[in-house]
């Protein structure tokens, strides 16, 4: 076919310089991440890949690149890589395997599972997945084939993007994100793009964290374009240090600084009362609670002196356009999902839906659903989609993405209730020392299954410490696939032969999705698999890779003035009320509050005052490195030498109360447990304050349990409880109690070498 | 031959170490050592609402700005792939006279 569609810009995908093939791609997982940068991958006459550069054609990153792409070919080319399929021959832990082949390895996957699925129905089967893989709509296609309804992650509250995902599709029927020019071609040189004259950076850091297809450098190119910033963040980050505003909000407590800025937006009446009465429901119901939450009591509950919230939020409002670019804070806290609807109401009511520069609605490119993990969820049989775990308890999980509640998981692998679950199918997830609350908790859960599939680039303490079949998976520039952001959709180009015998992550699901329902997963192959996904391109994979680095979508503001928003073509938003619900009919119909409120963490100063004297500082977690993807990357010598150890940021003043000094091994305790971590002194939180790293193990540590490469001294969701939101979404992962105290000598968790 | 160097707005610097590891692979440099690396000055506060957070990349003995790159028509890889896109390559009598421009700006000749 010719590419006559404007949007595309027509590149080679493959050309030569001098000794060296350049093969351009998109880069996503593995290793994992949540954007999709364009790549050059350059390799030389034997094959073998020497560097990664950023693509300066593709609109996306435009040449930009983050030191895990740059340092790619340290991880593919790592003599630790999973090279073939391995099953376990010793006892869970001890670490002794044998390799198998992939013939093997697939026959006793289905002998197994269909034995369960025999005897226990295909929902003891459960699909689970970690988070920014390639995975996710193949793996749900896997599951689905399967026939089971069970689909998920192994984190309480499913508590990253999902609550806000779930929050912005019941409130408003679509999802929004901050408008940085990402949906045009021509980037900030397109005219019918606004820059933001103010963006609110709520509960992140996005230049590390590049969260959900959002390149956090797109701020500072707005900050260089002139946008105010304003930053909400316990942690002084380099965009705080750059704000005209900083609020150091005490953690856990965002909803309540939304309360705080509706209250003065309502009171002060800087709201856009046009958009509110054409295209809102129940402002005044809202009005009614925001009332509940005035800021002068705000200020005192978030720790942020009550001028500067004000200042804030007149900011704010008076902004036009105005974009909020929120981050993982909002769903690391329980009851996240009436925070997510507040910050939905600032937006709302100021006007700042889908316009120039503001929040802009968006949807899957072409209808590819690479993002969603419910794409075959529809043909489940009636009564397969009713014993989906977690929808008795939490109702509102019947909208939006067919999950399987997390927490409810863990319960039925422990107890059996409401039935039993054999197996687990566990792709790019080190669930144990990375996403999952309690891991004592979640290894006994996982060691109650009869059998367990681990998927990933490299042997994990969730893979030694649970697995029964091990199988490798490819990184990117050893593999075809696809990435779609909401803005575009491109090829991921094979550009080296596989170093092992791995396969891609969307290769294995869809092979054994074919085996299990060759009805709903019908293609051989994982190219046809990606024709199919391709359809609403008018575009083969082959067509897509020979057109160019990515496609874009055609993209338009104010959908809803046009009747783009809903199916029926109606005007106005894809909700029961065709408006955006301030007040949640969806909420209401599953027995939830239909307004926004805010309640403290579980365990806080204000909610366990007892607790506090014992446990006297407020611990938090989670920050982003620049050398890592949450528990990825600590075997990349190049990388782990940004970041050898695990590190706890501490107020000089709240590090001399308690005797501890830089460079000192502390224990951070609280009534679950302990964890070690390695001080560093600052000065950018509060004093009672302290924030410790995540998603730590040691892959040069000893992998057999009980060490788990060293994974218990370290591994920070020992403090964390599975204990969600009412909705079901939302965990307090970064809102804790805790105590610390100096590590004896010769016991410090230290391990990292030059 | 006129010299050349790498101009560089610290205003918005924000220290991703992109330049360090594109600068390794580039030069097949091992781990510890650096054509270009980014030094960090504070974060301390200045006053209530003032902070100093700033990072500045500084060239090494190691770095030659990409000679061969340069030859072929592309640019140095530090500045090809710095994030914050706050690094520019060319002539020093060009560059100069943006430091006119703006405050933060440093221009290093290496």
């Amino acid at each position: 076919m010719d590419f006559d569609n404007p949007l595309q810009k027509q590149l080679p995908w493959r050309w030569q310089e001098g000794d060296l093939t350049v093969t351009r791609s998109n880069a996503w997982s593995g290793p994992g991440c949540h954007e999709g940068c364009g790549v050059l991958i350059y390799t030389d006459k034997e094959g073998k890949m020497v560097k990664v550069e950023g693509d300066p054609e593709n609109p996306f990153n435009q040449g930009r690149l983050c030191v895990r792409c740059l340092a790619l070919p340290e991880v593919t080319y790592h003599p630790d890589r999973l090279l073939y399929p391995q099953k376990r021959v010793g006892e869970r832990g001890e670490d002794k395997w044998e390799r198998v082949s992939w013939e093997e390895a697939y026959d006793t996957i289905v002998t197994k599972f269909n034995a369960y699925k025999a005897e226990f129905g295909p929902q003891s089967v459960v699909f689970n997945q970690g988070t920014g893989r390639d995975v996710t709509w193949a793996n749900g296609r896997l599951c689905y084939g399967f026939g089971s309804p069970n689909s998920s992650d192994f984190q309480s509250g499913m508590a990253c993007y999902l609550p806000r995902l779930s929050s912005l599709y019941a409130t408003t029927g679509s999802f929004l994100v901050a408008d940085c020019s990402q949906h045009f071609p021509d980037r900030y040189d397109e005219p019918s793009w606004t820059r933001p004259e103010c963006i609110v950076i709520w509960g992140c850091n996005p230049i590390i964290s590049n969260a959900d297809g959002f390149l956090g450098h797109w701020i500072v190119d707005c900050m260089k374009l002139g946008s105010k910033l304003i930053v909400i963040d316990p942690r002084l980050t380099w965009l705080a240090a750059k704000a005209d505003i900083w609020l150091q909000i005490r953690p856990g407590t965002d909803a309540a600084m939304a309360l705080a800025w509706l209250d003065v937006i309502i009171n002060e009446k800087l709201y856009d009362e046009d958009f509110v009465e054409m295209w809102t429901l129940g402002f005044d119901e809202l009005a009614g609670r925001v009332a509940e939450y005035p800021v002068e009591k705000m200020a005192e509950i978030t720790w942020v002196p009550q001028e500067k919230i004000e200042a804030a939020a007149r900011l704010y409002a008076t902004s036009k356009p105005a974009a909020i670019q929120w981050g993982l804070a909002i769903d690391m806290t329980k009851e996240s999902l009436p925070a997510g609807q507040a910050i939905t109401a600032l937006w709302s009511i100021t006007g700042n839906v889908d316009i120039p520069g503001g929040m802009v609605t968006v949807a899957l490119p072409y209808g590819a659903d690479i993002w969603g993990g419910d794409w075959g969820y529809s043909h489940l049989s009636p009564e397969a989609k009713a014993v989906r775990i977690g929808l008795d308890k939490y109702p509102l999980l019947q909208w939006g993405l067919p999950l399987a509640q997390a927490d409810e998981i863990v319960e039925a692998m422990l107890t059996d209730d409401p039935y039993p679950i054999k197996a687990i199918w566990l792709v790019g997830s080190n669930a144990l020392a990375c996403m999952g609350a309690d891991p004592e908790k979640l290894m006994k859960a996982l060691n109650r299954m009869e059998f367990v599939v681990n998927i990933d680039l490299f042997k994990t303490p969730t893979a030694v410490a649970c697995a029964d079949l091990l199988l490798p998976v490819l990184t990117y520039p050893e593999k075809n696939g696809l990435r779609a952001v909401w803005y575009h959709i491109g090829n991921i180009n094979k550009a080296i032969e596989p170093v092992g015998e791995g396969k891609s992550d969307a290769q294995l699901a869809i092979e054994l999705g074919h085996i299990f329902n060759p009805d709903l997963v019908p293609w051989e192959t994982v190219e046809e698999y990606f024709d199919a996904v391709l359809e609403g391109t008018e575009m083969t994979f082959e067509e897509m890779r020979d057109a160019g680095a990515v496609l874009y979508t055609d993209f338009e503001y104010k959908k809803y003035e046009k009747g783009y928003e809903r199916g029926d073509g109606e005007l106005g938003f894809n909700t029961p009320s065709g408006r955006i619900e301030l007040y949640s009919t969806a909420y209401e119909r599953s027995g939830l509050d239909p307004l926004p409120y805010f309640e403290e963490p579980t365990e806080s100063p204000f909610s366990t005052p007892e607790m506090y004297e014992e446990y006297p500082i407020v611990l938090t977690s989670g920050a982003r490195h620049w050398a890592s993807f949450h528990s990825e990357h600590r075997q990349i010598h190049r990388l782990r030498a940004m970041r050898p150890d695990p590190i706890v940021e501490i107020h000089p003043e709240t590090a001399a109360k308690y005797g501890v000094g830089e460079g000192d091994w502390i224990w951070i305790e609280n009534h679950r447990g302990r964890v070690q971590r390695k001080v560093q002194l600052t000065t950018i939180l509060d004093p009672r304050v302290i924030n410790a790293d995540h998603g730590w193990w040691y892959p040069e540590k000893e992998p057999a349990a009980p060490s788990l490469y060293g994974m218990w001294d370290v591994n920070f969701n020992k403090l964390i409880p599975w204990d969600p939101g009412r909705s079901g979404f939302g965990a307090n992962y970064k809102s804790l109690l805790c105590k610390i105290y100096k590590v004896n000598q010769g016991e410090e968790a230290q391990s990292w070498l030059p | 031959m006129a010299a050349l160097g790498l101009l560089i707005d610290y205003e918005y610097c924000t220290g991703c170490h992109s330049c360090e590891v594109a600068c390794q692979m580039e030069h097949g440099l091992p781990v510890g050592q650096y054509g270009i690396k980014v030094a960090e000055v504070g974060p301390w506060q200045i006053h209530a609402d003032k902070w100093q957070f700033a990072y500045v990349p500084i060239p090494t003995e190691q770095c030659n700005l990409c000679g061969e790159r340069v030859a072929k028509g592309k640019l140095p890889s530090c500045v090809h792939h710095c994030q914050a896109s706050v690094m520019k390559y060319g002539l020093v009598t060009d560059l100069a006279k943006e430091l006119e421009a703006k405050r933060q700006m440093v221009l290093f000749v290496p």
